[in-house]
């Protein structure tokens, strides 16, 4: 069979994908379980690209990989898990953890199985000329067809943000804290005081061994 | 099969055509920074390797290349070899989109400039998986340190870029250097100046740059996360923080300052006597000038304090990008603007 060089880089990612989520469960450092899901994101990143859809490709990198998984780790390194503990309990719950992962399986394939995208539903999406921009079609959809749900999906956003500044929001402390602009504004004549001082020889000096003479006379005067 | 190979073989060229002056920009980069920070605080800068000094980035190569790779017995070893290979890979990717002239680019794809910001922010990997492989608190800070600093600075480069995108109405880079042809008055420096002053200083702080250079702050974290690498993995920090700062000086020259456009376009004698000058070079200077602006800077300087950095991302760059785009969208939408909406 000849394969095209769309199919090999159809099968090389999906290989990628595949073997990079198996690794995000069976990895036991949660940070290479973290690093091997960022794989993932990548590699479904790729699988985007073929489907003409380069902006979406490129925005999963940008939030999911260069935004959501660098926080995510930032969490990750902060735990100490312990994986002795962790595996406590494991067979005895084999058999329920089997149970639920065959269902899902089962509603999994009968939700985007054939029966709903199958040849018959949907036609093989054809390829688009040179010409088409992913952005154009996605902004169009998105600001025609779709305004409400789309201008709905940015309030939810808007209330979780405003939950979660507000669930961490514990009030006003007093504490010191510097004000910024008040820095700023500040002028010569705030810091610094110029003190005129009388010097104690009333005749001008000019030579350097009384000029510091006339230094020690004036530390004197201020200690007193 | 043999034509993939053909075409494959062809696109490792161009990309070798690209990396090669690349990393000789770099080299000398380092020479002209000791040189000119030098300068600046009334020094010499390197002079004894060659004439002038010219050939100190080679005797540092040499030295770093022939140094023993320390790998800490306490390191995920694993880890902490991938740490480089993940900063530099994206700092080099980036350039794949990069308009060097009108048709001289390696990827001219639709979705460029997103594309940039991408690669910008996949950087960050190397150094928090370097910071934590190491397996020492300094690495460690300074890995923390970092990520947080690009997360932030990359939101306000990012509404910055959306400005960018208002104006040019392409997230193509080759599109958005077209749409600013005609004089130096249709650059979009002048209609974006708070946001190209923005993405300046954001691109300073995305990579990690003085006075931003929190993340290797030697006064209090001794080299923050490269402190536990030597020779060549070391040698990899550095070449990619510098390909970054030559990147960031590209993308302003091209988002604001016209890229490889002319200076004198539209001006009628001297447009017509500079033409035979190719677009390269003009992109090329005006990068030259950012890089020299971010040398100046680290000589001019002192580092921020962490909170004050904190501050200047999120509660004054942010509000002044939302706020410039929601006054550029009125002005493009109520027709106020030269470009067309």
């Amino acid at each position: 069979m000849e394969l095209t060089f769309q199919q090999l880089v159809f099968y090389g990612f999906s290989t990628l994908l595949l073997l990079s989520a198996l690794m995000v469960i069976l990895s036991r450092n949660s940070v290479k379980a973290v690093m091997f899901l960022v794989l993932c994101f990548v590699a479904t990143s790729g699988l985007w690209m073929l489907l003409q859809a380069e902006f979406l490709a490129v925005a999963l990198v940008l939030v999911y990989v260069g935004a959501v998984m660098v926080l995510f780790l930032f969490v990750v390194m902060m735990l100490d898990i312990d994986i002795a503990a962790r595996r406590h309990g494991f067979t005895k719950l084999l058999p329920l953890a089997l149970l639920v992962a065959i269902a899902f399986l089962f509603i999994l394939h009968w939700l985007v199985g054939d029966n709903h995208f199958g040849l018959e539903q949907m036609e093989a999406p054809s390829d688009h000329d040179a010409s088409y921009s992913n952005i154009r079609e996605l902004g169009k959809m998105l600001y025609t067809d779709y305004f409400y749900p789309f201008e709905l999906a940015a309030v939810i956003l808007l209330v979780a943000m405003v939950a979660a500044i507000s669930l961490t929001f514990r009030g006003k402390r007093s504490r010191k804290s510097q004000d910024i602009d008040k820095q700023v504004r500040v002028t010569k004549a705030d810091r610094l005081r110029v003190i005129k001082m009388e010097s104690s020889s009333s005749s001008q000096q000019t030579d350097s061994k009384s000029d510091e003479e006339s230094n020690e006379n004036k530390d004197k005067e201020q200690d007193k | 099969m043999l034509e993939w190979f053909n075409e494959l073989m062809w696109i490792l060229l161009k990309i070798g055509f690209i990396l090669l002056p690349l990393i000789l920009a770099v080299a000398y980069t380092t020479y002209a920074e000791r040189k000119v920070i030098g300068y600046m605080q009334l020094r010499m800068g390197p002079n004894r390797v060659g004439p002038k000094g010219w050939l100190q980035p080679f005797a540092d190569v040499i030295k770093l290349a022939t140094k023993e790779i320390v790998l800490p017995s306490g390191a995920n070893k694993p880890m902490f070899l991938l740490g480089p290979i993940l900063f530099i890979g994206p700092s080099l990717a980036a350039w794949a989109v990069i308009p060097f002239d009108a048709e001289l680019v390696l990827a001219d794809i639709n979705a460029g400039l997103i594309y940039l910001l991408a690669m910008t922010s996949i950087g960050v990997y190397g150094i928090i998986i370097a910071g934590w492989a190491s397996n020492s608190k300094y690495a460690f800070l300074g890995a923390m340190r970092s990520a947080s600093q690009v997360v932030s600075y990359e939101i306000a480069m990012g509404f910055t870029l959306v400005g960018v995108l208002m104006c040019a109405n392409s997230m193509n880079l080759g599109d958005i250097i077209t749409q600013q042809s005609g004089s130096v008055l249709d650059w979009f420096f002048i209609p974006l100046f708070p946001l190209l002053v923005i993405f300046w200083i954001s691109g300073v702080a995305e990579t990690n740059r003085a006075p931003f250079d929190l993340p290797e702050g030697e006064s209090e974290i001794v080299a923050g996360f490269h402190v536990e690498y030597a020779g060549t993995a070391f040698a990899l920090f550095f070449l990619a923080e510098y390909a970054n700062m030559i990147l960031v000086s590209c993308l302003t020259a091209i988002m604001f300052f016209g890229g490889w456009l002319s200076p004198f376009q539209g001006i009628p004698y001297l447009d017509a006597m500079t033409s035979w000058i190719p677009g390269t070079f003009w992109l090329l200077l005006k990068a030259a000038f950012f890089l020299f602006g971010l040398l100046w800077l680290r000589a001019t300087f002192p580092r921020f304090r962490y909170d004050q950095i904190m501050r200047l991302g999120w509660k004054v760059f942010i509000p002044v990008t939302i706020v410039w785009i929601v006054v550029l969208a009125a002005w493009i939408k109520l027709q106020w603007w030269p470009f067309n909406g």
